[in-house]
Formats: structure tokens, sequence, C-alpha cells
């Protein structure tokens, strides 16, 4: 034999090529398209934004991990890089650095460390880092940078506002869809990304491009992304039917407000979201109908975040209610 | 602006008193009654809540106690005989009375004269790696070295040696609760009778090969020779499957089976050093200066 | 569309390095270890004394109960000494050494037994031959064949499955048998059918052994009655239960066996011992391994006496490779690792594989991050974090309500766990503790 002993083990004696590196890793290959398009759009504060984010994420975890928990640094997983980007990818570009730093904290400390660190965290640190944002800086989380501002002139940049921004005020202010149609911007605007809104979710195509490449390379199923935007776009598709001045396209709806960011990046955290596929797509009809009820009926223009962190919180159960058909078991579906 | 200060007072108040009132009422229809003999024999147990009397924590063996007419087979070895005594007192019934004894580790092969011929990759507890095989060492009954016993005592009386690879037990702090005796899959861990300066004599070892295997395996194993049994002038050793097993009830630690054991297998502790005999009659010149 | 099994399973790389080699037969050993406990059930009863001379094939160890088994000298020699040796499962068990006698020419001779396909046994005759035989399932499990085929009186089994499957890497013993052996394995499947009144026998064979699908394919031709199916290549197809759900879409329910489903399953293996042992009075003595490795000089399929030590069958593969670190008895899925190579072969070694240092060392376990991929692969729809978790916590009665004893430890969950979690490891401990509740309980 070699030097070393003779090892014994358990079965079995092989293994995957899948480590939580490589997992990792292809999330963070699916993320650089729409980083390109935020770069394109916003110029250097994306760059700035997303920097920041990511060395706060993960120099926060590296010290309370070090002196207040005491533990292990593990940083090198890559998860705490990933929160980075995924926070970034949900703020303004406009937004202050102390600001993202402070976001940085409560995603990592509060949101993951607070709860047992990587696997044990019920809520997706990043939209925790966001929404916490949102509700104590509402001004600069609102104050959306016109895209192009530092990048070559394109046309018809909207200054300021998001599309589901713009629709909301204006039907609040009795605007039709109609008078609207020209503040907003058209459907192709959307897909490529030549509009405002936060750093990461401006191009439906970049980000769906990456949610293919995550498809093929089995990080995430299908079940969570197209049951959410499957269901947001009959709803909504049903609202504007009956009444076409009143509610918006769901093609517009579909790609805009994060859907598309949320659907495939937010929602399919593999720590935060169902066990079983039966699950997941419990999981997803909720966050869509949530969603679409926050959009058309509530306070803010776009409700994804909510609506993951809320359905986050339901998670466990649906766990314990959706297992998967044990082999032998005459019942179809077990529902415990 | 008053009006509004005194609409919300007394909304908030009555929902405050109303709640009060709910929860009163459902304490009394679910009130259970328990008996206070209860609380007080809970009062004079040591409140360690280890298992060790083979219930679920100091309520309920305090529950029991009250509870049954014959407490004579429970015992705490925690409290021992003095908290026993007082649990007798308070309730008027018998108890038994038992010798203190003490947790000891049966097994002698340290590093350093049981050597590892493999090594176990998986998750390490002894409970596992027992389901794979016999252990890291060519003895499969001897201690497997990753501390399931030590993680499971509540007294922190126990901690794993890092140079011999065995658990070491402190006499003083262990309360003979038996959780690490459970915890071990190879039995190795017996509770044997305790006095007052802590002196024991047992047999280190539980290999029941024949003697070359024994010995090749371990440099300090039992190899079944016998020569402790023919020894023992109270015959207190057991032989058994290639095995010494000193009987400790029957034991008078004289310990003339320590010095005839050829591989050094039995085990003293807490001695003091044998005094050097001085020959008086060698220097008859000494006695007068 | 090739059949498979709907849930779960996973796609390990096949390496079958010797899946061309025609089987060898291993030289005579100098002594054989033969332990008594080689199969499911009660040890067997030694009946030979030290210093007994013993005949090829003759009785040496008698069954020591209903599931138990028959053991025979695999060599004729002398019994030298009654021993505790170290077998696969890691502990000692009672093995008997036999030295061969070197001068009788009986154990050189290559037994060379022509095609024999008519059956002139009667139904009881054959299954109390099977049982004297000391048949054991020989894909693994060593099961005992008679019980196994003891149906009880209105059973209605209506269909033989035979496992051809071989869904392990590396493991080549199977196909190697079927390639060989393919008319004696018709025949074997006929004198079964005929002891158990079956009218319909189906081969399953994975489609990564298209030539012995076709050979076989070629041998039932002559029976009606016997089908070949080929399956998809997925592990762990060889799984009796999924090899029923794949083949007829019957599920075993849980708790319970095939014979529910109306079938009964034997592996290839067993089925040519069975040709062997009806047809031409030869007790279960030898069986094929397959000694395998990545960097094994000669890997080979081997006919090999029970009993042999392993070292023999290293030795003629061109010796241990530098750089070895593990040694694996079975394939890498669901074999054991042995501490040493003087282990000997049993009934139930299909394989021996040699593991060197860059693959055989565990990588370092990391949280779970959730992902689901271990219950996305398990084929019986269990859920192995979950039921690690509950086992490592000591929840024990929970992880029974979640059907912990029905885990068939493949081992796809560990093998998929890009954490490297011990998913296995803590659900075969958490197995052990609810059987021993389960039978404290009654």
């Amino acid at each position: 034999m070699a030097e070393g002993r003779i090892i014994v083990s358990a079965s079995p004696h092989v293994h995957s090529d899948r480590t939580s590196k490589r997992v990792m890793y292809d999330v963070l290959i699916a993320l650089v398209p729409a980083f390109v398009i935020s770069l394109y759009v916003f110029g250097l504060p994306a760059l700035v934004l997303t920097s920041v984010a990511v060395i706060s994420c993960i120099v926060f975890e590296a010290v309370i991990q070090k002196y207040l928990l005491k533990t292990e640094v593990t940083v090198s997983d890559g998860s705490a890089l990933i929160t980075g980007v995924l926070l970034a990818f949900n703020l303004p570009s406009s937004l202050p650095i102390w600001m993202i730093v402070v976001g940085s904290l409560v995603a990592i400390g509060i949101a993951k460390l607070s709860f047992g660190g990587l696997g044990n965290n019920i809520f997706n640190p990043a939209l925790v880092g966001r929404v916490f944002l949102l509700v104590s800086f509402p001004a600069q989380m609102t104050n959306w940078p016109t895209p192009f501002e530092n990048n070559m002139n394109m046309v018809d940049a909207v200054a300021g506002e998001t599309t589901l921004g713009i629709i909301k005020e204006g039907l609040l202010y009795g605007e039709t869809m109609t008078t609207l149609a020209s503040q907003i911007p058209s459907v192709t605007d959307l897909l490529l990304g030549f509009t405002s809104g936060s750093a990461g979710e401006m191009s439906a195509l970049a980000l769906m491009l990456g949610g293919v490449y995550m498809l093929a390379r089995k990080v995430i199923t299908w079940h969570i992304p197209i049951t959410i935007l499957v269901t947001m776009g009959v709803m909504t598709g049903i609202f504007w039917l009956a009444d076409p001045e009143q509610y918006a396209n769901p093609m517009i709806h579909l790609l805009s407000g994060g859907a598309v960011l949320g659907a495939f990046y937010m929602a399919t955290d593999l720590v935060t979201s169902p066990m079983t596929k039966k699950g997941m797509v419990i999981f997803a009809v909720g966050i869509a109908v949530i969603t679409v009820v926050i959009r058309l009926f509530g306070a803010y223009p776009e409700g994804i975040s909510f609506a993951i962190l809320i359905m986050n919180a339901f998670v466990p159960l649906i766990n314990s209610y959706f297992k998967p058909r044990r082999f032998g078991s005459k019942i179809k579906a077990k529902i415990v | 602006m008053i009006l509004s200060i005194v609409d919300s007072t007394l909304l908030l108040g009555s929902i405050g008193t109303v709640a009060a009132g709910v929860l009163f009422l459902v304490s009394k229809r679910f009130y259970v009654y328990e008996d206070p003999m209860i609380a007080e024999v809970e009062e004079v147990l040591p409140a360690a809540n280890c298992g060790g009397c083979g219930f679920p924590g100091c309520k309920a063996f305090a529950e029991s106690l009250v509870k049954s007419d014959d407490i004579s087979d429970l015992f705490c070895p925690v409290g021992g005989n003095d908290v026993m005594k007082e649990v007798s007192v308070l309730l008027g019934k018998e108890v038994a009375e038992k010798d203190p004894t003490v947790a000891v580790v049966l097994c002698q092969g340290a590093c350093e004269v049981r050597p590892k011929t493999s090594l176990f990759q998986g998750p390490q507890s002894c409970a596992i790696s027992a389901l794979v095989f016999g252990g890291e060492t060519d003895c499969q009954y001897g201690c497997l070295g990753f501390g399931d016993c030590v993680d499971v005592c509540d007294f922190d009386a126990m901690h794993m040696d890092e140079e011999t690879g065995l658990p070491v037990i402190n006499s003083d702090k262990c309360t003979s609760c038996g959780a690490c005796v459970k915890a071990c899959p190879r039995e190795i861990i017996e509770m044997r009778p305790k006095n007052k300066r802590d002196l024991k004599v047992f047999v280190g070892c539980l290999n029941q090969d024949k003697a070359g295997i024994a010995k090749k395996a371990c440099s300090v194993a039992c190899i079944g020779c016998a020569k402790c049994e023919d020894i023992c002038p109270k015959d207190a050793v057991i032989m058994k499957d290639n095995l010494a097993y000193i009987d400790p009830l029957i034991c008078t630690l004289c310990r003339k089976c320590v010095e005839v054991c050829p591989t050094h297998s039995i085990i003293e502790t807490n001695f003091p050093p044998k005094k050097v005999k001085v020959n008086k009659t060698e220097n008859p010149n000494q006695a007068q200066a | 569309m090739l059949k498979t099994f709907p849930k779960g399973g996973i796609h390990p790389t096949e390496n079958k390095i010797t899946a061309a080699k025609a089987i060898k037969r291993l030289p005579v050993p100098k002594v054989v270890y033969v332990p008594i406990a080689q199969h499911i059930g009660i040890p067997s009863e030694i009946i030979v004394d030290r210093k007994d001379n013993v005949e090829i094939g003759q009785v040496i160890a008698k069954s020591g109960g209903y599931v138990s088994s028959n053991i025979h000298s695999p060599v004729a020699g002398t019994v030298t000494k009654l021993d505790m040796m170290v077998d696969s499962s890691g502990y000692k068990t009672q093995c008997i050494v036999i030295r061969t006698d070197q001068k009788n020419e009986a154990n050189f001779q290559e037994p060379d037994f022509p095609l024999k396909r008519e059956i002139t046994m009667g139904q009881k005759e054959i299954l109390q031959h099977i049982s004297d035989s000391g048949i054991v399932g020989l894909g693994g499990a060593t099961f005992p064949s008679h019980v196994k085929l003891d149906l009880k009186n209105d059973n209605k089994v209506d269909c033989l499955l035979i496992n051809g499957v071989e869904c392990e890497p590396y493991l080549t013993a199977d196909h190697r048998l079927m390639l060989e052996k393919a008319d004696e394995i018709i025949v074997g499947i006929q004198i079964l059918m005929h002891a158990l009144h079956i009218q319909e026998a189906v081969i399953g064979i994975e489609n990564n052994k298209k030539d012995a699908i076709r050979v076989l394919k070629d041998a039932a031709a002559i029976d009606k009655r016997i089908k070949v199916a080929a399956l998809r290549v997925k592990y762990p197809q060889g799984s009796e239960k999924q090899l029923i759900k794949a083949i007829l879409k019957r599920e075993v329910p849980i708790g319970g066996l095939p014979m529910d489903v109306g079938v009964i399953v034997h592996n290839v293996g067993t089925v040519f011992a069975i040709y062997q042992a009806v047809q031409h009075d030869r007790p279960l003595i030898e069986r094929v391994v397959t000694v395998t490795g990545k960097k094994i000089e000669n890997p080979s399929n081997f006919w090999v006496k029970i009993g042999t030590p392993i070292n023999d069958l290293v030795e003629e593969v061109g010796g241990i490779p530098e750089g070895t670190r593990k040694v694996v008895n079975g394939g890498p899925m669901m074999g054991k690792a042995l501490k040493n190579t003087d282990v000997p072969v049993t009934k139930g070694t299909s394989g021996i594989l040699v593991i060197s240092e860059e693959e055989a060392s565990r990588q370092e376990s990391k949280p779970c991050i959730r992902c689901s991929n271990c219950v996305f692969v398990c084929p019986m729809g269990l859920e192995p974090q979950l039921l690690m978790n509950l086992s490592e916590k000591g929840f024990y009665e929970k992880a029974k309500a979640e059907d912990i004893l029905t885990c068939i430890e493949c081992g796809s969950c560990s093998y998929v766990c890009p954490s490297h979690r011990p998913l296995l490891d803590y659900i075969r401990f958490g197995k052990s503790i609810v059987k021993k509740l389960e039978t404290a309980k009654n």
C-alpha cells in the first residue's frame, strides 16, 4: 500500500463531479449576461454597486464568523459572493455606498449568519437586505437612475421611475393604459434592458439566458421559474382581458419589476426553496399570486421581493406536507 | 384629537380585559392538579436531568417516587445514598442503599501499544464506525477512539486523551449516571465500586482472540494465560473466551495479579508507590553510628 | 423506448474495463478459508473437525435453520483448523480452513460439463436439490434461494424475472457469464419455471451489454415463454424492486416482497448455479469474480473457488498497484471496503475493486445547502437529507415514520450530494437503531 494507511469507509466509494463550489460558480456564470447589460446601461455606478456589495458581504461574513461566532471562516464556498451579487442586482445603481454596506450587513449578518449560516437560513438573504433598505430608505431606494446617463446616448430613456411605477401612479391619477403607452418602454426595450430599474433586473433576455444555463447545468429545475411566470401571466392576463385600460398587458408584467430576476435567481435559491417538486410548484404559485395582488391592488408598484419572502416563511410547512411519493405506497401523492 | 386618544385607550383597554378574562377562565377550566409533594421531592433531587435514574428528567423521577408505593428499586445515581435518604424521610417510604460506583474504561490499548492499521473515513462517531468494521486497529474489541462517550457525558467528567486515543474519566466528577456505558458500542465502559481512595484493580482488556492474535494486535492485551486466576487468593478472577475478568465485589485489591500478568494487562490505579524494602543485616556498622 | 424505473436514479461512470475479458480460471489456492456466515440468516453449523479429509463438494457446514444454507468444500484436502478470521463485514467470523491436497488431481481438473437440456427431476426434487446444494442469491444479497423459491401454497406468482442488469460500475461478472453460458442459463430458467409452475420469464439486461442481449435473445429463441428486455442504463436498475417496476410496471408494496406482486427475481449467476446443481449435481463451490481497478495491470474476470483469499486474486492480476488506498469487495456503490487482502472470497463476492489514492479519499463534509439532489435521485421516494438529520439528532421514531426502513442503501444520495455529506452512513445508523427499537418492542 501507499504510505498512508488503507482507507475503510462505508459505501458508496465513488462520488459524482458535482460539488457545492461548482454549483456556486454555475450561478455566477449565469449572472454574467445580466451584469454585462447593467454595466452597459448604467456604467460605472453599476460596477461600484456590485463590487461594494460583494466585498462587504464577504468581509462581514469573515469578520462575524471569526470574531463574533468564533467558528470556521467559510467565505471560500462562494455563497457570500453570490449574495453580494444578487443584492446588488436588486438595488438602484445610484444608491449611496454606505447604504449598500448596511444592506450587506443585514443580508449576511441577520438573514444568514444569525440563523445558523449556510443552509440554515429561512429567508433569502439578498431579499432581506433589499427589503430592509427599501423600508428604511424609501426615497433613495426608489430613486431610479437614468439609464445611459454615463454611457453613449440612447433613445427614450425614462428618467427616475420604473415602468411599473409609472403605470401605478398613472392609473392612480386617472390615466388609462392607452394614455400611458407613450411613457412606458416597449416590450423590446424591456426585453433587452433599455429601461430603468434596479441594476440586475434590466434585461429579461440576459437573465433568461442565465436561467437557461442554470437549467442545463441542473443547478435549478424548471418548476419554480416557469410556474411563477406562467401563473403571473395567466393572472395578469385575466385582469387585462377584463379591462385593458386599467390593467397592464401581461407581457409588461412579466418583463419588468424584477419578475424574471426573482423567478430565476431569487425564488430558486436552493436553501430557501422547497425540497420536492410538488412543493416547488405550490411555492411558485404562492409567489406569483402574492406578487400580482401587490402589483395590482397593493401600495407598492412591484411586489416580488415581498412575495418571495412571505413564501419563504411557508417553506418548512410545504416541506412537511408535500413529500415525494414513497415507492410502494398506494396513494398517488403523499399528503401527510 | 383627544377623542381619538380616548377611543384608542378604551378599545385597547377592553381588548386587554377580555383577553385577561379568557386566560383566567381557561386556566381554571384546564387546571391540572399536581401533588405538592412532587415539587418538594424535586427540590431535594440534584437537578442534573441526566436520565441516570431511567426517567426523563428529575421532575419525572420525582413524580414516579411520589406515585409508586414501593420505591426500593428506584435510585438516583447522581445524588446517591444521601439524596435517597432525604427522599425516604420526606415520603416515609423505604429506599435502597447502594454502594457508590464509578465508570471505568476497561480497554487500555493506547495508540502506542495498539497500532492502527487502517484509516476510517466518515462521521467520526464510534457508533457509526462500528457499523462499518471492527475499528482502525487489529483488535475489534477495543476502544474505537471517536469519543461518543465523551460527547454524551453531562457532567464534564470525561475527555479524550490526544496521545493515547482513549477516554479518561475523572472519578471525582463522575456521578455514575450510566450515559457513557450506554453510548459505547463495544461495551468497554463498566461501573465498578468506588472506594474512599479510589483504588481500582481491573483487567484493562476485552480481547477474546487467542493469545498470539491478541498480542499481535495490542502489546498489553490479555492473552488468556490464566496466571492471574491461578494466583488470586480469593478466586476473584473469571476466565472466559481467552479473557480474564476481575469481579470487583470479591476482589480485595491485594494486587498479586498485577505483578504476575505477563503483558501488564491488569491495571491498578491510585495506589501509593510500593515502599522499597531495606535489608537491616547488610551493614552492621550503621546501627552503631 | 427502453424500459426503466421512473423514480430517481443516477448515471455513474460505467468503467466496465473488463467487459471484453473472457472468464479465466484462477489457479486453485493452496489454502481456502470458508466462513460459516456467507448468507443472510442463521450461520451454518460446522460438521467437520480438524484433521478431517474432505472431498470437493462435500458438505462441511450444514444449514443452521430455515433461513440458512449448506456450505460445501471447494477443494479436496484436509481441514487444518477452525479459526476466527476477518471477513468482508469487517468483523471476525468462524472459518473452516482447508489445505488443498496438491496431489489430488480432482483439484486441478477443469470441470467441463456438456450442456444438458433435458430436465428429469420433479418439482419437489428440484427445490430440495437447490436447498441441498447451498445455493444463495449470487447478486450480492446472498439470500438462501430455497427460501425465496418456497411459495406458500396459494401464492400467485406468474412471472420469473432474471436479473442480468449488473448496474454497478466496474463489475462485469454477470455480463461475461451471460455471454459464455447463455444456453445453460436458459436451461436454468426452464428448470425454475418447471419447479414453480410459472409460464412467463423475462431476462432484464442493461443496454450497455448489447452483445449479451443479442446472445441471450438467440439462446432464448427455443422457448417462447422466455423473453429478453433491454433496459435503460441507470443505477440502481439492478435492485429487484426497481427491476420489477421497469419490466412489469408493478410496485412491491412497502414492507412487502416481490411475491406480493406475483414475481420472483433471481440473478443470472444464481440461475447458472441452479443449472449446475440440478443438471450436474454440482453444489455451489465457485463463482465468477471481476478483479478490476484503473491502475490494475491486468484486470480480469475469474472463476474463483469459495474461500480463496483475495490476495491470490490480486496477485494474479499483477499485484497491488502502487498508490492503492482502498480495496472494495463488490462494486463502488454498494461494496464493502476491506481492511486487508487476507479476507476470503465468499458466495456474495461479485468483484474486487482496487482504488487508488486520488479517488479513494472522501472529501470534507460541508453543511447541507438543501439543493434536494438527494431527494430527486432516491429511487424509493425518500428524503435522505431529512433522514440523516433525524438519525443524527436521535429522532428515531420520526425516522421510522418517514419510512427509513424502506431505504435500499443504494448510495445514490451520497453519490450526488454536492456538499459530500455522509448521508448513507447516518441513514444506515438510523436504520440499525430503529430495527433495534422495533425488536425491543416485540
